[in-house]
């Protein structure tokens, strides 16, 4: 049983939260425990696989998984002329980190479903968009084939506009997940656009084919705009971020706390595509202070539209945007000294995996806030932080929870926002101190609206309107205590985290040949 | 030069969805804005696949004459599907914030930012 | 609201005819141009006749809406299920371990341009069921949901 699951994890991967999502509607028919029963299953088996899958990656060097063939290792058949033919699943490092703190992040948002979603209708149809919004970000980030690329892309994008448009609210959020929707489709059709124009080229839709073959023409470059304009209106970097503060703010908190992990899937694309897919050829250092100019604008422009803004959700949303900010600059800086051994050594590598790290932890702190935002409203029934307040009072835990959150995106230490920043802090400086400084200046002024929103909402005398409000349902405090307790448990031991899983994550981005080799060289 | 005629369509079609989607304000000529986009862009791919004087890959066991390409146009109707889905999860939403606001009018869409 | 006699008489002619052009395609799929989804939306246009000719009420009434539901569950469960039955055979997901079986589209592929045999393919043809079964239900509810102009939920 356990060779068959490592044999086929890729797949699995894929196959065990899709298959959930379809008999969705069957279980849903027996009630509401079998339901949740199920979907907890689903989404815990799922990261088991991922947790193991990235555990064979870590230990014996990246997985291909071939689909359709007689053997899942059989990528480049006999009469195929040497190239890959079927769709091939190409897990590194990075793919496995990727997927497996996604996963995780699915079990925990459903578990906090289950309390806070209770009440609602129509949750056969919430789940399984759910799952399938798992599928999409697991697929985007084990995939090693450009159109299967944009087809989870796609998933991904449908899910969760449907997500956000979970709750109608009188049109509001329908409005949001329109605008969401629309841009993501708009987004997806660029990467197609993009995609055909190189499978025009080097006639193969697999990435390594493709590295492999790349030569940069001028076709070439049109088609890395597009792919770039495209996954960073995904990811949600500034001037692409319009999207996030209405989608962020009007969707379901635990599904916004997964939209998180969605965005950064496609700054997962965007990163494959700049290293993997175009790598050494690519003019590196033009490109790579383009990436870096769309980090800082991020960066200043999220959290300067962040501190006035009045819905937490929306404040929150903000702050996501200027967060990626960092990712993209600690990822930038590796790409402008991509051909650079030494300046590589030197900071490059540290600046990616800060990076690299801060997905991770970006992903943890800020869907512990989402989480507890959404903890607020489904207590309060308000999103005002003018209207709050007090609420420190009944809601000890989701308090403790908030703090914790707060503290790690604004980097204090020993939480893990503090870990990841300090390496893109040091490894920045060393290439360019101004661009440290605005970083540096960023994360007080992010401590500084936090400080706000912390007082707003639980300081203060206990307000008489919210004299019955009671804590949240056990499984809700569950979900957000795992969150909080990695939050700290990644700000303790950071060099451990580095050196096992993020430091191979950086490495499979920057050496492009052995991903070209993972298909090539045959296992 | 003939043989290019589907590229240089491919591309107007998607900057007229493109023109489409900036400059109407019915959401629902937007949606249709962004099916052109999609037009154009099923059109470039099936374009890539074309060879001339090419036969169709319809062989069960494929004789070695000059063949159009099969993956561009699996690719074509995958996305021709997907843009199914996305039109119409658009244009329910379409329908929903009509019926919500009374109007289709993205300029008198002001409820989120309140 | 109904439409004229003929109208209508000639919806239900036309109705059959449909139907079964639709699942030639969808059986077909694996030997001539079509496969599952485009059969599965000529089926479902069969919906939009209907809603054509008849008045909403009676489209409802005769199409329940659980039963295009179902379908799409059937269609979907199906071809996943058709899929992981490779990793039990031990081959890859999606691997075909019908190809060449003998039993139900197994039959080995003759040489040469042929017409097509239509017991052949393995689990394509299973796999273009499967996906017929899907779309005609989505499709069918899709097209209930918006032609009826009713409350839509996000699906």
């Amino acid at each position: 049983m356990m060779d068959f699951i490592m044999a086929n994890a890729p797949a699995l991967l894929i196959a065990v939260p899709m298959l959930g999502a379809f008999a969705l509607p069957l279980v849903g028919r027996l009630g509401d425990t079998p339901r949740n029963g199920w979907i907890l299953a689903v989404t815990l088996i799922t990261a088991i696989i991922a947790a193991l899958l990235a555990w064979t990656v870590l230990t014996g060097g990246p997985v291909l998984y071939t689909f359709g063939a007689a053997s899942s290792s059989d990528a480049i058949p006999a009469d195929s002329g040497g190239i890959p033919i079927r769709i091939i699943f190409t897990v590194d490092a990075m793919s496995a980190f990727m997927a497996l703190f996604a996963a995780f992040v699915g079990f925990i948002t459903c578990l906090y479903s289950v309390a806070s979603e209770r009440l609602s209708s129509g949750k056969d149809g919430y789940y399984a968009l759910m799952l399938l919004l798992l599928v999409g970000i697991l697929g985007m980030v084990t995939t090693g084939d450009l159109f299967n690329f944009f087809v989870f892309l796609e998933i991904n994008s449908l899910a969760g506009a449907a997500l956000v448009a979970y709750r109608i609210d009188k049109g509001v959020s329908v409005e949001a997940a329109l605008k969401y929707g629309f841009l993501s489709t708009l987004a997806g059709l660029m990467v197609l656009y993009a995609i055909g124009l190189l499978y025009g080229q080097y006639d193969s839709l697999n990435m390594a084919v493709i590295a492999s073959r790349m030569s940069y023409t001028m076709l070439d470059k049109v088609a890395l705009a597009l792919l770039i304009a495209g996954l960073a209106l995904k990811a949600g970097a500034v001037p692409l971020h319009f999207w996030t503060p209405d989608a962020y703010s009007m969707a379901p908190a635990a599904v916004t706390a997964f939209l998180v992990v969605a965005s950064q899937a496609g700054l997962y694309g965007l990163f494959r595509v700049l290293f993997s897919v175009y790598g050494l050829t690519l003019n590196y250092v033009t490109v790579g202070w383009a990436v870096i100019i769309l980090g800082v604008l991020s960066m200043v422009v999220g959290v300067t539209m962040a501190i006035p803004q009045k819905d937490v959700k929306r404040l929150m949303a903000y702050h996501a945007v200027s967060q990626s900010g960092y990712m993209l600059l600690g990822v930038g800086v590796g790409l402008v000294v991509l051909g650079d051994a030494a300046a590589m050594d030197a900071f490059g590598r540290t600046a990616m995996e800060g990076g690299i790290f801060h997905i991770v932890n970006h992903a943890m702190y800020k869907g512990l806030l989402f989480l507890t935002a959404g903890a607020i409203f489904l207590q309060t029934g308000t999103r005002n932080l003018n209207k709050m307040g007090g609420l420190g009072h009944s809601m000890k835990w989701t308090m403790l929870f908030f703090i914790i959150g707060a503290l790690a995106i604004a980097g204090i230490p020993p939480f893990n926002g503090f870990a990841s920043k300090l390496m893109i802090y040091e490894s920045v400086f060393a290439f360019s101190p101004v661009i440290a400084v605005i970083a540096m200046v960023v994360s007080i002024l992010t401590l500084a609206s936090f400080v706000k929103v912390f007082h707003a909402i639980f300081m203060g005398p206990q307000q008489p309107k919210y004299a019955d409000v009671i804590e949240v349902p056990r499984p809700m405090l569950v979900a957000m205590g795992a969150l909080a307790l990695l939050t700290i448990l990644m700000g303790i031991f950071p060099e451990q985290i580095v050196s096992t899983v993020i430091a191979p994550a950086a490495n499979a981005l920057i050496d492009q040949s052995a991903y070209v080799a993972t298909v090539f060289g045959g296992v | 030069m003939i043989e290019n005629v589907p590229y240089f369509c491919a591309g107007i079609l998607v900057i007229i969805g493109l023109v489409v989607i900036v400059t109407k304000k019915d959401m629902i000529k937007m949606v249709m804005g962004l099916a052109l986009v999609e037009a154009g862009v099923n059109l470039l791919l099936v374009a890539t696949g074309f060879i001339s004087g090419g036969v169709a890959p319809i062989f069960t066991n494929a004789p070695s004459t000059a063949m159009v390409m099969p993956t561009v146009q699996a690719m074509t109707l995958t996305n021709i599907v997907i843009g199914i889905a996305t039109t119409a999860l658009l244009l329910s939403f379409v329908m929903v914030i009509s019926k919500k606001y009374g109007t289709r009018d993205v300029t008198e869409m002001r409820r989120l930012k309140e | 609201m109904n439409m004229s006699n003929l109208v209508r008489s000639g919806a239900n002619i036309m109705m059959p005819f449909i139907l079964v052009y639709g699942f030639y395609i969808v059986v077909h799929g694996h030997l001539t141009p079509g496969g599952g989804f485009q059969g599965g939306a000529v089926i479902a246009t069969a919906v939009v006749l209907l809603m054509v000719a008849y008045s909403r009420a009676d489209v409802f009434a005769s199409i329940p809406k659980n039963v295009l539901k179902n379908s799409e569950t059937a269609g979907l469960l199906l071809f996943i299920g058709t899929a992981l039955l490779a990793l039990t055979a031990g081959i890859a997901f999606f691997g075909n371990w019908l190809l060449g079986a003998g039993s139900l589209f197994g039959t080995p592929v003759a040489f040469g341009i042929n017409p097509g045999d239509i017991n052949t393919g393995g689990i394509i043809p299973i796999l273009n069921i499967a996906v017929g079964i899907e779309v005609l239900g989505a499709m069918g509810i899709l097209l209930l949901v918006m032609l009826g102009g009713m409350k839509g939920d996000a699906e």
